[in-house]
């Protein structure tokens, strides 16, 4: 007979889960493994709400295994450290991102990047070595292997730095791999949510020119005088976008709705590459002359690896970029989700839960 | 009064034109300008039938103007050359490929790359810098400028180096653009017809293990016997295609009807790229969940600028490849086109202009 959450493992923990798809949180009794030896346990303080929650609880990209415990841009402070454990030790500031595990012996792992390798291990939603359940970071602890921990750099706030554990993370890894960091080139963010508004922070800070692409005439204001864009593109003004064909070396598209391809491409410049790192639950229309004609590309990336998650705090940290967040309590969190379904967040949610998840 | 075609320039010429969108072609009497200091003339002895004179003859792009004389993969023997010509002389085995003008001042073209030029020239079915229309190679003869002319090496049969003026640059360059020609590599190609046969033997060239994905399970023993491809996917067996998944580094896609990317992005390890040289006029579908989780990408390239042209060609010479053809008689033509609509060709037509292009005058 399958053992409940409360009682699978020795260390309670308590959170909020959505039980269905519906997608509402509740409060949730489980529990988590004892620490091993190569393991970190860390108490909750802050947990970013990545657009991906609200898929999740949602069951919109349809693997959800309920009940579901989101959040995977988790801070905190290590209240046991393993005896093989090194690098961590009691009292530091930590975070963890998207993944808790991985095969650890693959030539993906050994590269660093363990976040395509086949047997990535989610920090919510997933299966564990031992077959149990993730459960992630909208809880008051979390038990995870040290190698999948990141050391909070001092400077960094723990609240506004939460979600570059997620949203950081997943705009800075691609800026690295497709090259889009040589200063003066042009950079196109298409989309001003989580993602967009890091990565226009990000894309400020390795010397680029950056222009945010979005339909909401409303954002050209914060792009421009808050985050530092240096300019506005209006996507659903076809006169703009005409205007502005063929300027841009790279585009981050970091909207996750269905949406057109076709005029992003035509803003890139010959040899441009356009990065989708959101995740439309279906398929997009790719024109293929364009690509053709331009010698253009479209490519994808998920997330990072460790090692380039530590880094992209670090450069963080030294470039003093956090998110815009908006600090909520946990009870607030069916809400959040709501608004966020409409966009309606400058430009994250973090839940303090340190101060706000009771029983 | 506009002047007639025969008339617009000094030197005659003679070739097969289309009319109008039926595609039909038929003698046609036209004109060359004189030998500009800077071009090279050359006597037109052999001109590949490549799919893009059937789409244009047919107005399938929707930017064809009438009377419109294909033929973008032209090869023949230098008749004459400008008093500013260098690098060629009268008896030199010389082809023209897609273009035979840009702008010389762009960014893409200082860096050797004139087909991104946007304002470069195409061979047949552009407007020249004086203004008139330009004739490709289904013709006797061929004034172009020096700088988008290609030696042919000696060692390379005329007829069989003809489609490389197309075909070859095609698929050469993402080859070496996107990195797909590191020795151990493995690369799919998608489709084995004119593009698709040379591809294999380049990449197979640069030491690439290549695997053909067809439709068709009968090209099996032409892609791993005679081609030399190391495997053969049949992209209709779901089990061959469950098989394969995660397997190759690239693919070039040189399928121009619209087909699903959704199998060949699978088909892709982690980090790997397909690359689109055919082109469907209309939108394919794109996954994007597999392209995020493998950090996949979907490319495209278009033939390649006049310096890799060369060393395409002459990396060509130096492994022995050429394209496979069926060599025709001019007045086989329309036939060759019609066959080529139902990809009835191993694997290039290559009109026989030479022997059998006799003007009526």
């Amino acid at each position: 007979m399958a053992k409940s959450p409360e009682e699978e493992h020795p260390e309670k923990a308590f959170g909020w889960a959505a039980r269905d798809t519906s997608g509402i949180l509740s409060p949730f009794r489980f529990s988590r493994r004892e620490n091993a030896d190569d393991d970190v346990t860390i108490k909750v303080l802050y947990c970013g709400v990545c657009h991906s929650d609200v898929h999740s609880v949602k069951n919109e990209w349809g693997f959800t295994n309920y009940p579901i415990v989101p959040g995977h841009e988790i801070v905190g402070v290590v209240t046991k450290a393993g005896k093989n454990v090194e690098k961590f030790k009691v009292g530091d500031r930590v975070g963890v991102g998207v993944i808790v595990g991985s095969c650890m012996k693959c030539e993906t792992c050994d590269q660093d990047l363990e976040n395509y390798c086949p047997r990535t291990i989610f920090t919510y939603n997933s299966l564990d070595h031992d077959r149990t359940k993730t459960y992630g970071g909208y809880s008051d602890m979390i038990v995870v292997h040290h190698r999948y921990v990141l050391r909070f750099p001092d400077n960094l706030a723990l609240d506004a730095g939460a979600p570059l554990l997620c949203a950081g993370i997943t705009v800075y890894s691609p800026m690295k791999y497709y090259g889009m960091t040589e200063p003066g080139k042009h950079l196109g963010v298409a989309g001003l949510g989580g993602l967009g508004h890091v990565a226009v922070k990000i894309g400020k800070a390795f010397g680029l020119k950056v222009t945010v692409i979005s339909s909401s005439p409303g954002k050209e204001d914060e792009a421009v005088k808050r985050l530092g864009a240096d300019s506005f593109l209006l996507s659903s003004d076809p006169a703009k976008l005409k205007a502005a064909m063929g300027t841009m070396d790279y585009i981050i598209d970091t909207v996750s709705a269905v949406h057109a391809l076709a005029p992003l491409i035509g803003l890139l410049k010959l040899n441009g590459k356009l990065v989708t790192v959101g995740l439309p639950d279906k398929p997009l229309e790719l024109p293929i002359f364009p690509l053709v004609l331009g010698r253009k590309l479209v490519g994808g990336s998920d997330i990072g690896g460790v090692k380039e998650t530590q880094e992209m705090l670090d450069f963080c940290a030294k470039h003093n970029i956090t998110s815009d967040i908006e600090l909520i309590r946990m009870d607030y969190i069916n809400t959040a989700m709501e608004r966020i379904a409409k966009s309606d967040v400058r430009y994250r949610f973090v839940i303090d839960v340190g101060n706000s998840l009771t029983q | 009064m506009v002047v007639s075609t025969e008339q617009e320039h000094p030197k005659k010429a003679f070739g097969w034109a289309a009319r109008d969108s039926s595609g039909v072609l038929s003698p046609f009497k036209f004109s060359r300008r004189e030998t500009g200091e800077k071009d090279v003339s050359f006597k037109v002895l052999y001109c590949g039938i490549c799919h893009s004179d059937l789409h244009m003859a047919k107005n399938e792009w929707g930017s064809s103007t009438y009377p419109l004389v294909p033929g973008h993969e032209i090869v023949g023997v230098v008749t004459e050359v400008g008093s500013k010509v260098e690098k060629f002389k009268v008896g030199d085995k010389v082809g023209v490929g897609c273009m035979v003008g840009s702008c010389h001042s762009c960014d893409s073209c200082a860096n050797n790359l004139e087909n991104y030029c946007p304002k470069m020239i195409l061979t047949y079915g552009s407007k020249y810098l004086d203004g008139t229309t330009t004739y490709g190679g289904y013709s006797d003869v061929m004034v172009a400028d020096e700088h988008f002319i290609v030696r042919v090496p000696d060692s390379l049969p005329l007829d069989g180096a003809a489609p490389l003026l197309c075909a070859g640059i095609t698929t050469y360059s993402p080859l070496r653009y996107f990195g797909l020609d590191k020795p151990g590599m493995h690369v799919g190609v998608v489709g084995l017809g004119g593009l698709g046969h040379v591809a294999v033997k380049f990449a197979k060239a640069m030491g690439v293990k290549v695997t053909v994905i067809s439709t068709s399970p009968n090209k099996k023993e032409e892609a791993i016997d005679h081609l030399h491809a190391d495997s053969f996917l049949v992209s209709r067996d779901q089990d061959q295609m469950q098989a394969a998944l995660g397997t190759m580094d690239g693919i070039i896609d040189t399928v121009s009807a619209v087909h699903p990317l959704l199998p060949l992005i699978g088909l892709l390890k982690s980090h790997g790229k397909l690359v689109m040289i055919g082109a469907p006029e209309k939108p394919l579908e794109l996954p994007v969940f597999p392209l995020l989780v493998g950090r996949k990408i979907v490319g495209g390239s278009c033939i390649g600028g006049m310096k890799e042209t060369q060393e395409m060609i002459d990396f060509a010479a130096k492994h022995n490849i050429t394209a496979d053809i069926e060599v025709v008689p001019i007045d086989y033509l329309n036939t060759a086109m019609e066959r080529l609509v139902k990809a009835d060709v191993r694997y290039r037509f290559v009109i026989d202009i030479g022997n059998t292009l006799k003007s009526s005058s």
